[in-house]
């Protein structure tokens, strides 16, 4: 309570002491204002695709993650946004266990897709990306053809038997990323070829091509132009019509373009989630307002 | 008012630039309120210069009102704001219409007072006109007030107190119109009066809307077209 009532005196403070004063709690601001205790808002929803309770995620001894808690539902897609460092890419890693690649890295947790859990020992994890694929920030298509790219998965997890199936499996990821009519003559020239663009629609073909229930992405867009960009959400809201998708980004304008629900994280805690509607208009923990509206971070 | 902490962007130039608009409007503010002070005493003293004046000042008025949109323009183009930042920058554009048609009705408040004091004086109304010209303008003064210091409690007042001069209005209204019925050589004076209380009953209404932004900025909820009660009601949610 005192840290709110420090907040307020600063906010009618008018003299340059008060302001120097304002400039250097700035900084401390993120100490000084107090965690809520659970998460605001409505991380929870009826029936959700994945539902992750007490999520804790700890780097040898550090702890990066806070027991979180939220909803994933279906067909919906998630932001999570926040200052670096707060945790919300090794989040989203959890949710197919990209972190297990990391031997310091410790998750502990109900994780769970649908009735999945997500840690059981006896998960085949190639299976369980299958079902929850990924696209990251730097594009990185195999050193392969466009066609072997989005081709890759279909073939490893013996999606399709005959050269007709696996034909048409490409074609029809290539088209809902996106990108077919721009490589349908070069199928077979390299997928390191195309532009920064064109490549991350390469790895979300490449991750659709595998029918995934749910798709993970990690600041997708940063690495692109405006116009790729707005490629690649135009592209988000057309998935997110057969897909689940979970998307980590640092671009605030984006998350309120692309997602129905925003879910704030600060220092691995999962502040408050909300619609994104909300978060952007009226958040409601000091939190998330100061994020959103840049005052740090 | 717990989260209103415009100056901590670390942008300074975004802080520059909302500090500039919220000194703006504040001067805008105080234009306008000067004006409806000044075309009332105009219009009770039959004071043609002061009327002249408030006419005069109609120019700034209109400019400022172009000013404060440019740089809102500006800080949505260039910054997208969200949340608080947002609403304020929403709350502004909607004052500054209200602030300017506050302005545009003192003007005919004036030119009342210019018509009355070439044809002579109103048999009737002055009092009406003094206790609801007391009463408007110190729920401009309130609306200004309650923007300034971000406080929602006092812009709902000022809600509340538009009903008490749309009732007062009313009631100068019907005796204005039984007076001229009984005197019909009066009219032409006492309609000059029936439309300044007319605008000032106007000026009551756009204070009001002020408040209902303020109300907006500050608890993030729309409290437009409904009653006073209502707008309690969706507070305490």
């Amino acid at each position: 309570m005192e840290t709110a009532q420090q907040l307020d005196k600063r906010s009618l403070g008018n003299n340059d002491a008060a302001k120097d004063k304002a400039i250097k709690e700035q900084d401390t601001m993120t100490q000084d204002t107090p965690y809520p205790e659970q998460t605001v808002g409505s991380p929870y929803v009826d029936d959700p695709k994945m539902r992750l309770r007490d999520v804790e995620v700890f780097y040898a001894e550090n702890q990066a993650i806070h027991g979180v808690s939220l909803d994933i539902g279906k067909n919906e897609v998630v932001s999570l946004i926040g200052p670096s460092g707060c945790g919300k890419s090794t989040f989203l890693r959890c949710l197919n266990r990209m972190n297990d690649t990391i031997d310091i890295c410790r998750v502990k947790g109900d994780l769970r897709l649908e009735d999945q859990d997500l840690y059981d020992p006896k998960l085949d994890v190639v299976e369980l990306r299958a079902r929850v694929g990924m696209v990251f920030q730097k594009p990185n298509p195999f050193p392969k053809s466009i066609y072997d790219n989005v081709a890759y998965g279909p073939r490893i997890h013996g999606l399709a038997n005959k050269k007709y199936d696996l034909d048409e499996i490409v074609e029809n990821s290539l088209q809902k990323a996106g990108l077919w009519n721009e490589v349908k003559d070069r199928l077979h020239s390299p997928g390191t070829g195309l532009s920064g663009g064109q490549q991350q629609r390469l790895c979300i073909a490449r991750t659709i091509a595998v029918s995934p229930e749910v798709v993970l992405m990690d600041e997708p867009c940063s690495a692109l132009d405006p116009i790729a960009t707005a490629k690649i959400e135009e592209l988000i809201s057309e998935l997110s019509e057969s897909y689940t998708i979970a998307i980590v980004t640092h671009s605030m304008q984006q998350a309120a373009r692309v997602s129905h629900r925003t879910a704030y994280f600060h220092l691995g805690r999962l502040i408050e989630m909300n619609d994104t509607d909300t978060v952007f208009t009226k958040p409601e923990h000091d939190l998330t307002e100061a994020y959103i509206t840049g005052r740090f971070g | 008012m717990d989260r209103m902490h415009f100056g901590e962007h670390s942008s300074t130039q975004f802080n520059e630039a909302l500090e500039s608009i919220r000194n703006n409007l504040m001067e805008m503010g105080g234009l306008v309120e000067k004006q409806v002070v000044d075309a009332l005493q105009a219009l009770l003293h039959a004071d043609s210069d002061l009327a002249q004046k408030v006419l005069d000042t109609e120019d700034k008025v209109d400019k400022l009102e172009m000013l404060i949109d440019e740089e809102c323009t500006r800080v949505l183009a260039l910054r997208q704001p969200a949340a608080s930042d947002l609403r304020l920058i929403i709350a502004v554009t909607k004052a500054v219409s209200d602030l300017e048609r506050i302005g545009d009705e003192s003007a005919k408040i004036a030119r009342m007072g210019q018509q009355l004091a070439e044809e002579g004086e109103s048999p009737r109304g002055y009092v009406e006109v003094r206790h609801i010209g007391n009463h408007v303008r110190n729920m401009l003064r309130d609306t200004l007030d309650a923007f300034a210091r971000f406080d929602a409690k006092k812009a709902l007042a000022v809600a509340a107190e538009d009903n008490e001069v749309d009732l007062e209005y009313r009631s100068a209204m019907r005796s204005l119109v039984t007076f001229m019925m009984e005197d019909p050589r009066s009219i032409t004076r006492v309609l000059n009066i029936i439309w300044s209380l007319r605008a000032l009953e106007r000026i009551g209404d756009h204070a009001r809307n002020i408040g209902e932004q303020v109300i907006y900025l500050v608890e993030g909820k729309d409290v437009r077209h409904i009653t006073v009660d209502e707008i309690e009601a969706k507070l305490k949610k």
